[in-house]
């Protein structure tokens, strides 16, 4: 564990693995230090970010953090929660080409493992998901989208995502879903969180 | 009710704005220039928080329908009620069917609008800031739009004028190294202090982007996705760096070569496209002492 001041009100807390990043989110969450406002996951590292005028107990927490204990992983993901998919994005075909597979076989893949949210960012909800099989890798769109769907599913280099509200971008999509990631007047306001598990199914 | 007659430019409903939900990749938000609107808050009797009108570069016109105070603070920007000229930095008591005309700010980038009771528009996930880069919280200013004013007020209007700096031209902006400063070499570190950086027209509330000499990497790895806090000094592969303001992503992909000091994101927020600014290290603890003398 290695931590980096980041300006005076906060810590970046290096941990070089995901899963040990979502037990220390986990481990802090539950602690709730004092003058904590943010934890903020990234892929090998989590950011605690201190209310201004207490930045100085980030001081104490910094020296109890290679002591603290952590939950086991299984202890920190939830139940995978199912998205259905209907796979009809406009960039299959070209999935399929890239890949030098049909696009019956891109779906069969995109269904067939069990993701992990890295972590949330590009826009509230946003998931960053691990677990792609690496047969689906392809590049980015070389002319980004000016406007894409909310609900669309893409892929991007080792990525596979679920845009939540309608922005820009340059993954390719190859479906979309009606499951609602981001709302405002939720409690929590996104569907998953960092550490959270899903899947994809071919919506019926 | 305020009724909006025109927008001007770019013209936002803050407060300040959404902490707690970064992990879901929510932006803080909130306003820019907090000293800036902070004191406007202060002047009318508001509660720290009461939402406010942050004013980019040309202002609004608005019709005040019911009678109050408002205060003007933060760039400068010449207003009038009914054509009477409006000091800044002072409450200011206003009739029912008033007009308010803010024209342009002519230093500085951002001015604020404070109204006794605050800007009431719904809360949404505990704040009423316009995210200017997710679709959450009000729309900005459109004409036509009706603001209604809300009850945080708890204190009286401040009817003396608030001694404030003026904006500095060439601003030196107080930073802390790191946390990816080992990402760079020793030079492109001498680099960031010793260069005047222009700040470029593409600047937002996202961030202020900086012109100057290139700043090289050590290597050339691809760093993993982090958090990010306003202030980073985040540097994409052209060389140039980017200032996260308050409207920040929540993480992202590029090194942070040095954060600048909570005491001087005002100045940064103030910064207009053309400034120049520099870049000073100082240490944490420095960074920390510098909050509590900060000024108004």
């Amino acid at each position: 564990m290695r931590l980096r001041p980041v300006g005076e009100r906060a810590l970046l807390v290096e941990v070089g693995e995901l899963e040990t990043v979502h037990r220390l989110h986990a481990a802090l969450r539950e602690l709730d230090p004092p003058g904590v406002v943010e934890l903020v996951p990234g892929y090998r590292t989590l950011l605690v970010v201190a209310d201004p005028d207490r930045a100085q107990l980030l001081d104490e927490l910094a020296a109890r953090l290679p002591a603290l204990e952590l939950p086991p992983a299984e202890a920190v993901a939830g139940e995978p929660v199912e998205i259905p998919v209907t796979y009809d994005g406009e960039d299959l075909e070209e999935v399929a080409g890239l890949t030098g597979l049909d696009a019956d076989e891109v779906v069969r893949r995109h269904t067939e493992p069990e993701y992990t949210v890295a972590f949330l960012g590009f826009s509230p909800g946003f998931p960053y998901l691990v677990g792609l099989d690496p047969a689906l890798e392809v590049p980015r769109r070389d002319t980004p989208r000016t406007s894409i769907p909310a609900g669309s599913v893409g892929l991007a280099g080792t990525q596979t995502g679920i845009y939540p509200t309608a922005s820009p971008g340059g993954w390719q999509l190859i479906g979309r879903t009606d499951v609602t990631l981001f709302d405002p007047g939720r409690d929590p306001p996104a569907l998953l969180g960092p550490g959270g598990r899903l899947r994809f199914t071919v919506a019926g | 009710m305020i009724r909006v007659r025109t927008p001007g430019l770019l013209t936002t409903v803050q407060d300040l704005g959404r902490p707690g939900l970064a992990h879901l990749g929510v932006p803080t938000a909130g306003a820019a220039d907090r000293r800036a609107f902070g004191l406007a808050n202060r002047l009318v009797g508001n509660q720290d928080g009461a939402a406010a009108l942050e004013i980019t570069l040309a202002g609004p016109e608005l019709e005040l329908e019911a009678g109050g105070w408002l205060a003007l603070t933060g760039g400068r920007v010449a207003a009038d009620l009914d054509g009477r000229p409006l000091p800044m930095d002072v409450a200011v008591r206003f009739e029912p069917g008033q007009v308010l005309r803010v024209g342009s700010v002519s230093s500085g980038l951002r001015a604020y609008l404070a109204v006794r009771g605050g800007i009431d528009v719904p809360e949404v996930l505990g704040s009423r800031s316009t995210d200017t880069l997710a679709p959450v919280g009000p729309p900005r200013l459109e004409e036509g739009a009706r603001l209604p004013v809300g009850d945080r007020a708890d204190g009286d209007p401040f009817r003396q004028v608030a001694p404030t700096r003026p904006v500095d031209p060439e601003p030196v902006l107080r930073a802390v190294r790191g946390p990816r400063d080992d990402v760079f070499t020793e030079e492109a570190l001498r680099t960031l202090i010793g260069s005047a950086w222009a700040v470029t027209s593409d600047s937002d509330r996202t961030g202020v982007r900086l012109d100057g000499p290139v700043l090289e990497r050590r290597r050339k790895v691809e760093l993993a996705s982090e958090g990010m806090v306003e202030g980073s000094l985040q540097v994409p592969p052209d060389g140039h760096p980017i200032l996260f303001l308050a409207n920040h992503p929540t993480t992202g992909g590029y090194p942070v070569i040095a954060v600048v000091i909570g005491a001087d994101l005002p100045l940064a927020a103030q910064a207009r496209p053309g400034t120049r600014l520099r870049i000073r290290f100082v240490s944490v603890a420095a960074a920390r002492a510098a909050r509590g003398g900060a000024g108004p």
